[in-house]
């Protein structure tokens, strides 16, 4: 690797920064060479921005899809942490459980679409059941890890001052799993994020996927499309960077390697 | 928790033990017909349901055939996207600006669900087979563009000082000492994705084409409610995604791959 | 080589701990391996004994054993004459500092055993604790902020806080550095004087072995044997220069057969 005996601040910014220009510029370029009627040019997308900011409807679908991610994902978390944990401590029974989990992971949360209407008709609890799904297992998948990662010293320093199993299982090996759950947390979040858009666009009338869809079959708006998908990318970018500050809490950064 | 040898556990079989799982899930499928049996009526298949619809497809031919279209926009959007984005993930990784400058504009793409690209997909590539393997290589490329810089960066400092001590050309120093270094989190990498390849792939046939599984679940519930056909696909779905993903970890186990897993 | 009989303590102190015939074997891929064989030992109250051997001789596993972690193949170990069935609060195992708890303060991981007492008296033991090994002023400092050698002491606090009648400390010195190897071996005789808890602690080093003990058990190489057991009767403060000190030092060196010319 090449080591820069000093990265100079300014140069954080200035490439990131030198290559999104390029990267509009090309675009922009791209579009009127080709002379497309359809395709929007980076101006077009500014307005759309601005006409979608100025109409409420945005600042709706923002909240409706927000609120979908944070039930599904809060019930997967409250659900999948304890599971995981039990999993985690109990070998015996992940043994059992785990093929269960094995088969069902890789059937998408779109797949259940169906299901999911069969059971809660279509609308918002539809979406909520899908962000849930798509969330518990990434949970719980942390959780199981992180409790069987916990270094044995740990364990055997609690048992040796006299702790219960269950306060073994909250003073130690919870804190101590604690790193891996907040990673497994943050990316069932981002996982969470990507399928409320994609359940949006199929099961629901209201929300962010649903303005990309919108956009495109009233009337051919990519303008507002691709607007859109900046929202969706700026959000889902923004619920990231809030979750790593998670990981800079002092007692849990312990568990996380220095990583930007 | 006592050695090995010390545990008086009760001399359980291997056999016994292997089972119970499938025990599990036997217990879950019964309680599964039960619960139908109580309902009649319920759109919802029972399990006999769903074996007499997978013979249906299989009779019609349409089994086969949709699996091998799934599995032919997986492979190629996958592979597409790991021709692509690993060189490349390697390159940035190894170059401290490289990857500043386009690390911002990764984070901020990858939180756009590959949906999300649904309408441009379809404005450049119309409804078909391209549009899905599209989506399939735009999910792909972000997690392994990600997996190879990360991956590059986590080669321990020491291993890179000592080839350049050993005086290694810069080809030599990444065949000889990047590639191996890289291949255990890559192969890791590439066995997530292809996970999520299968997850896109679905939603993507759901959309966006006329045949494979994800378009089975849509097309057998628009065309008449045959449930017991839509929960079919997802156990064919279920199914295949776990061989992709046994057959990658048997990729893991190969020897050669096997030295970064020392702690096991 | 047949097993020594255990020299006992001197008659006026009492036996603390009693090891009667300790062997262990473990299996792995269906291969037995012993790993100890036939140890006997007491340990008199208030008592400093070092467990001494070359790595991979099974002193860690004896000191396991004797703290409850693991079962022995067969043997059994008495303390305060009841036998040892699993870990027990009155007897604290020291590990290296890696058994910190990283996600408590200094003052969380000495409070960590505290949980039966007072807030008040807790807060007390905490503080009495901190100045006694020497960390005041880290109170609410991570351990990811110390340094191997305070890491080293916060973990002695706490097992000190519980107020435990035996420590057992497993190479706890390993990971430092040698000056603060002196240094950390002075600090545990020191807390060991003012509490008069009765130790055993495992080494390789026969250095550290002849400074701080008042007997050494020397092993032998796997399958673990007590080869002999030295007096060192020199008091403390302890003269590395002086004339017994060597002649002890050389004892145990002829005795585990290492040749100290290089």
């Amino acid at each position: 690797m090449t080591t820069l005996a000093e990265s100079r601040n300014w140069e954080k910014f200035f490439w990131p920064i030198a290559v999104a220009a390029v990267l509009l510029v090309l675009w922009h370029y791209s579009v009127v060479w080709t002379a497309t009627k359809i395709f929007p040019s980076p101006l077009d997308v500014e307005r759309g921005l601005i006409g979608l900011f100025h109409k409420n409807v945005l600042w709706n679908d923002i909240a409706d899809s927000l609120r979908r991610v944070a039930l599904g994902f809060g019930a997967a978390a409250i659900l999948g942490i304890p599971i995981g944990l039990v999993l985690g401590w109990y070998p015996a029974i992940d043994q059992v459980v785990n093929p269960t989990m094995q088969l069902l992971r890789p059937i998408s949360p779109i797949a259940w679409i169906p299901v999911a209407i069969i059971f809660f008709g279509v609308g918002d609890k539809a979406a909520v059941f899908l962000i849930f799904l798509a969330a518990f297992f990434p949970i719980v998948v942390a959780c199981v890890d992180g409790v069987s990662n916990v270094p044995s010293v740990f364990r055997r320093a609690g048992r040796n001052f006299g702790l219960t199993a269950a306060q073994l299982l909250a003073r130690v090996v919870f804190p101590a799993a604690l790193p891996q759950i907040i990673i497994g947390l943050r990316i069932a979040l981002g996982i969470s994020w990507l399928v409320v858009v994609a359940a949006e666009m199929i099961a629901v009338d209201s929300g962010l996927g649903y303005l990309v869809i919108d956009s495109r079959n009233s009337g051919k708006h990519y303008d507002l499309v691709v607007a859109a998908m900046l929202i969706i990318g700026v959000i889902g970018l923004l619920l990231d960077t809030g979750f790593r500050r998670l990981e800079k809490i002092k007692s849990v950064r312990w568990g996380f390697r220095d990583a930007s | 928790m006592t050695a090995i040898g010390q545990e008086k556990r009760s001399r359980q079989s291997a056999w016994s033990v292997r089972l119970r799982p499938l025990a599990f899930i036997a217990v879950l499928l019964v309680l599964w017909q039960l619960a139908i049996h109580r309902a009649p009526g319920h759109f919802l298949p029972s399990p006999w349901g769903v074996v007499r619809g997978l013979a249906d497809l299989t009779s019609h031919g349409l089994l086969v055939k949709y699996v091998v279209a799934s599995l032919f926009r997986v492979t190629w959007g996958f592979t597409l996207a790991a021709i692509l984005a690993i060189p490349l993930g390697l390159t940035i990784g190894w170059y401290r600006r490289a990857e500043m400058a386009f690390n911002p504009l990764i984070q901020f793409l990858r939180p756009i669900s590959p949906l999300a690209w649904i309408p441009i997909a379809i404005l450049w590539f119309g409804v078909g087979d391209l549009s899905a393997i599209f989506l399939i290589f735009l999910s792909c490329f972000f997690p392994l563009l990600l997996t190879a810089i990360n991956a590059v960066r986590n080669i321990p400092a020491v291993y890179i000082n000592a080839g350049r001590n050993f005086g290694l050309s810069p080809g030599a120093l990444v065949y000889r000492v990047l590639y191996p270094a890289v291949v255990p989190q890559l192969i890791v990498g590439l066995r997530i994705t292809l996970g999520i390849a299968w997850l896109v792939v679905v939603a993507a046939e759901m959309i966006a084409v006329n045949s494979g599984l994800g378009f089975l679940i849509v097309d057998a519930r628009n065309a008449g409610n045959r449930y017991d056909l839509v929960v079919a696909g997802m156990v064919l779905i279920g199914l295949i995604g776990l061989l992709l993903d046994i057959g990658m970890r048997s990729l893991e186990k190969v020897k050669s791959f096997r030295w970064s897993y020392s702690e096991e | 080589m047949e097993s020594t009989v255990a020299i006992t303590a001197t008659p006026t102190v009492e036996t603390k701990l009693r090891a009667e015939h300790i062997s262990m074997s473990f299996t792995r891929d269906g291969e037995s391996m012993p790993v100890l064989e036939d140890i006997n030992l007491e340990v008199g109250n208030g008592e400093f004994l070092c467990l001494l051997g070359p790595s991979g001789c099974g002193k860690s596993t004896l000191l396991s054993i004797i703290a409850g972690f693991l079962s022995p193949t067969s043997g059994e170990v008495k303390i305060d004459g009841e036998i040892v069935r699993g870990p027990d609060p009155r007897r604290i195992f020291v590990f290296q500092e890696r058994g910190v708890f990283p996600w408590l303060t200094v003052e969380g991981n000495i409070g960590f055993g505290l949980f039966k007492l007072t807030r008040a008296e807790r807060d007390r033991r905490i503080a009495h604790y901190i100045k006694m090994v020497g960390l005041e002023g880290f109170g609410k400092s991570y351990p990811s902020e110390l340094s191997g050698g305070m890491k080293q002491r916060l973990e002695v606090a706490r097992a000190l806080a519980v107020n435990p009648d035996m420590l057992f400390l497993d190479e706890p010195f390993g990971a430092l550095d040698s000056i603060t190897r002196l240094i950390m071996r002075g600090e545990l005789l020191r807390i060991w004087e003012a509490e008069r808890k009765t130790i055993i602690f495992v080494t390789h080093d026969i250095d550290e072995a002849v400074q701080l003990a008042d007997r050494v058990a020397v092993m032998s190489a796997r399958p673990g044997r007590i080869q002999e057991i030295v007096n060192i009767d020199i008091p403390h403060p302890r003269d590395i220069n002086s004339a017994r000190y060597l002649e002890l030092r050389t004892g145990i060196f002829n005795q585990s057969g290492l040749a100290h010319h290089l």
